[in-house]
């Protein structure tokens, strides 16, 4: 089962190689991994999108809490929650379909932000499927390059983490 | 005398650091990153340096004193190889939960990244076999770092911490002042069992028919044994305990009925499988003492206490985990016990320990004492009966590990010392020198084979150096014997590089590092040269048992097996 772990994590060199040391050396499964600071500059959110049994599942979760630098950790697929990821993805866009592909980018409510004679960057948020759809939707011929985040998630409601 | 608040350098507020720590010894080896501590180290007579002869002796040693004394156990190595070196004691540590707090040297942070002179990434290296490591950046952060890095390393479930110094930081200065005590956000173990828990525990443990307690090195790092000898014995249920665990429980009770796992007792992994009720205390159910896990304790509901939640129901589900510090727990559990007012089922462990009495009477553990070649076995047996069980006993790795667990007695905690968890050869002897110094008056011996001993043989060198009077016995089969165990069983007999060719003569090696040594060849002078050794109160006297080649360690349960499918010796299989 997929699982999105979200995590506080003491803002120090180093954080980051534990916690991905740790999912190496356990022979943990990492799909995304995201890490920037919050509102409080001591402090990092981190977000794992991980999979494997309830069990797996349940020794991640320990695992992970017994680092000294992790502050707290929370499955948020257990309840309500969003997830997003910003994608960056650069098309050839060549004559008739420069149109088609505008078309395109404003159904799935992505934004073009760079342009040239050639090509397009588009971005885009949504969960992964949605961006998957994107890139499915489109002519892989046309495709230069993709640039994906990684999951971010929050709970949705009054949930939250804090420190 | 310097006030608190003075200006002092890094290297000086390193040392006033471990003074105000309490720290009585540390173990080391000087080198160029370290250069300023050392000359601090120097000019004080407070902190206590012990000079080994190579890192992983340091490691070691240190690991030895924390076990025996219960203080945390001080390394400081310089950077590079004197760090790299040093990596097999700060994994033996972390496999069996010890304090050490390990000192590395670093090259200067403008250095740092920049394939220096003996530069290393100590905190990269180290990082999966640490609680915790730290890089110090600047000379501001040094103290508290220190005093961190204990609190770390001796709280919850114990373990190695790293703190990596560079050279610059011991030479700028701040203001001195050594925290009484930190907080650290991220890090607050647990404490208390849930009382909720506990009750239910108890409510189970009363209702067992045929109840087994399994115990390990947890309540002895969490200094619980006399609470678990009340819990025991409140109760009159059967004990068993894991490799690490022993002496928790005194051996020679007879509710005690031996080690469990791969080389357990008979009648403690029987008992196993057929319990209803396991309560398992600080211990985790490593695959040396499951076997298949599939066919693990196939009846019985499960209580497990351990400090660490990732312990609990790692690789077995238990049905009552209690996350907290076992001392707490068991004070608690005690407590919850009385309070519920029931008694055990008079009735049912009677017939309990009928049963168990019936696989006690197989006696497992037999061999030929009237062999003329000295058996390994025997000669541990007397050096029980001469030390009236009260040595310190370190080990190394092998067979003769565990026929020291098997025959040698333990009735106090904190005496038995073997690297459990890694298995590391080489540990003994360092080992016994930091029990040694810990226990200057005590009765310590190393019981080796002749292939783990030469490991660390330097070290011999450093017992000569402080007077470290340690009785080194060691079982010299000509074989790393467990090694050839396996081979002779699942090989086919191929004795692939298991055979010690062109061995030293051990009593020569003993005398050249000053020490006396005696070679001992025949079972009927086993006792005399013990006893002989043993009157040496002041020298270092290495034994050298010319033993049985063939003598193998029973009973056995092969890896993959269940606990009730142990094999005897050859000619005694069982039914």
């Amino acid at each position: 089962m997929r699982h999105i772990l979200s995590l506080l994590v003491e803002n120090e060199a180093g954080a980051l190689s534990r916690i991905s040391g740790l999912f190496s050396a356990r022979a943990f499964n990492i799909e995304s991994l995201t890490v920037a600071p919050t509102e409080d500059a001591s402090v990092s959110r981190m977000t794992i999108v991980t999979n494997g049994s309830d069990e797996i599942i349940e020794q991640i979760m320990k695992q992970v809490n017994k680092l000294v630098d992790v502050i707290k950790v929370m499955d948020l697929s257990e309840s309500d929650h969003i997830e997003r990821e910003l994608m960056l993805i650069k098309v050839t866009a060549k004559g008739e379909a420069r149109e088609e592909l505008k078309r395109m980018v404003d159904i799935f409510r992505g934004r073009i932000i760079d342009v040239t004679d050639n090509t397009y960057t588009v971005e885009m948020t949504g969960d992964g499927n949605k961006l998957n759809a994107f890139i499915k939707a489109l002519d892989p011929k046309l495709i230069l390059e993709v640039v994906r985040t990684g999951v971010s998630g929050i709970a949705r409601g009054d949930r939250a983490i804090r420190t | 005398m310097i006030q608190k608040r003075d200006t002092l350098r890094g290297a000086e507020i390193f040392v006033r650091s471990l003074r105000d720590e309490g720290v009585e010894y540390v173990f080391g080896y000087p080198g160029g990153a370290v250069l300023h501590i050392y000359d601090e180290l120097f000019k004080q007579s407070e902190v206590k340096h012990i000079l080994v002869r190579h890192e992983q002796g340091a490691g070691h040693a240190a690991d030895g004193y924390t076990r025996a004394t219960g203080k945390p156990g001080v390394v400081l190595v310089t950077s590079g190889p004197g760090v790299t070196n040093c990596v097999t004691p700060i994994a033996t540590a972390y496999m069996d939960s010890t304090p050490l707090v390990v000192f590395s040297g670093q090259v200067p942070t403008r250095l740092i990244g920049n394939d220096a002179f003996q530069e290393v990434d100590a905190v990269g290296i180290t990082r999966p076999c640490v609680k915790h490591n730290f890089l110090v950046k600047d000379v501001r952060d040094l103290a508290v770092t220190i005093k961190k890095a204990f609190h770390v390393a001796m709280s919850g479930r114990p373990g190695p911490v790293l703190v990596d110094i560079p050279k610059d930081v011991t030479a700028d200065s701040c203001e001195y002042t050594y925290p009484d005590s930190v907080d650290i956000r991220s890090y607050r173990p647990v404490v208390k069992g849930h009382p909720g828990q506990i009750k239910k525990a108890a409510k189970l443990i009363l209702s067992a028919k045929r109840p087994m307690i399994y115990t390990g090195g947890g309540v002895i790092l969490g200094n619980a044994s006399a609470e678990l000898r009340e819990f025991t014995r409140m109760l009159g249920y059967p004990i068993t305990q894991t490799l690490m665990g022993l002496g928790a429980f005194p051996a020679t009770d007879p509710q005690f009925i031996g080690m469990l796992g791969m080389h357990g007792t008979y009648e403690a992994n029987m008992g196993m499988h057929y319990c209803d009720v396991l309560i398992a205390i600080g211990a985790r159910f490593d695959d040396r003492v499951t076997g298949d896990l599939k066919q693990f304790c196939p009846q019985a509901q499960i209580i497990h206490v351990d400090v660490d939640p990732s312990s609990i129901s790692k690789n077995v589900r238990v049905d009552i985990p209690i996350v907290g510090d076992v001392k707490h727990v068991l004070v608690d559990l005690c407590a919850a016990l009385r309070a519920h007012g029931g008694k055990p089922d008079a009735e049912a462990l009677k017939t309990w320990w009928a049963q168990i009495k019936e696989w006690q009477a197989v006696d497992c553990l037999r061999y030929n004492r009237n062999s003329e070649v000295i058996k390994p076995q025997f000669v541990i047996e007397k050096l029980y009966e001469l030390t009236q069980g009260r040595a310190y006993v370190t080990s190394d790795v092998g067979q003769h590990q565990m026929w020291a667990a098997q025959f040698y007695k333990f009735d106090e905690p904190r005496h038995w010392i073997n690297s459990g968890g890694l298995g590391t050869m080489g540990f003994g002897l360092p080992a016994a020198m930091g029990v040694q110094l810990g226990f200057p008056r005590e009765t310590v011996a190393c019981i080796t084979g002749e292939a783990s001993l030469v490991m660390c043989i330097q070290e011999l060198s450093t017992c000569l150096q402080y007077g470290l009077p340690i009785k080194i016995i060691n079982l010299n089969n000509r074989y790393m014997g467990m090694v050839r165990q396996w081979q002779e069983f699942f090989y086919d007999k191929r004795y692939s590089h298991s055979y010690m060719d062109a061995l030293p003569d051990f009593v020569k090696l003993a005398e050249s590092f000053g020490h006396t040594g005696m070679r001992v060849e025949k079972t009927k002078d086993v006792e005399t040269a013990l006893r002989d050794a043993l009157k040496m109160k002041d020298k270092l006297v290495l034994l050298d048992f010319i033993t049985d080649q063939t003598e193998n360690v029973y009973p056995m349960m092969a890896s993959g097996k269940g606990q009730h499918e142990m094999h005897l010796s050859p000619d005694r299989e069982l039914a």
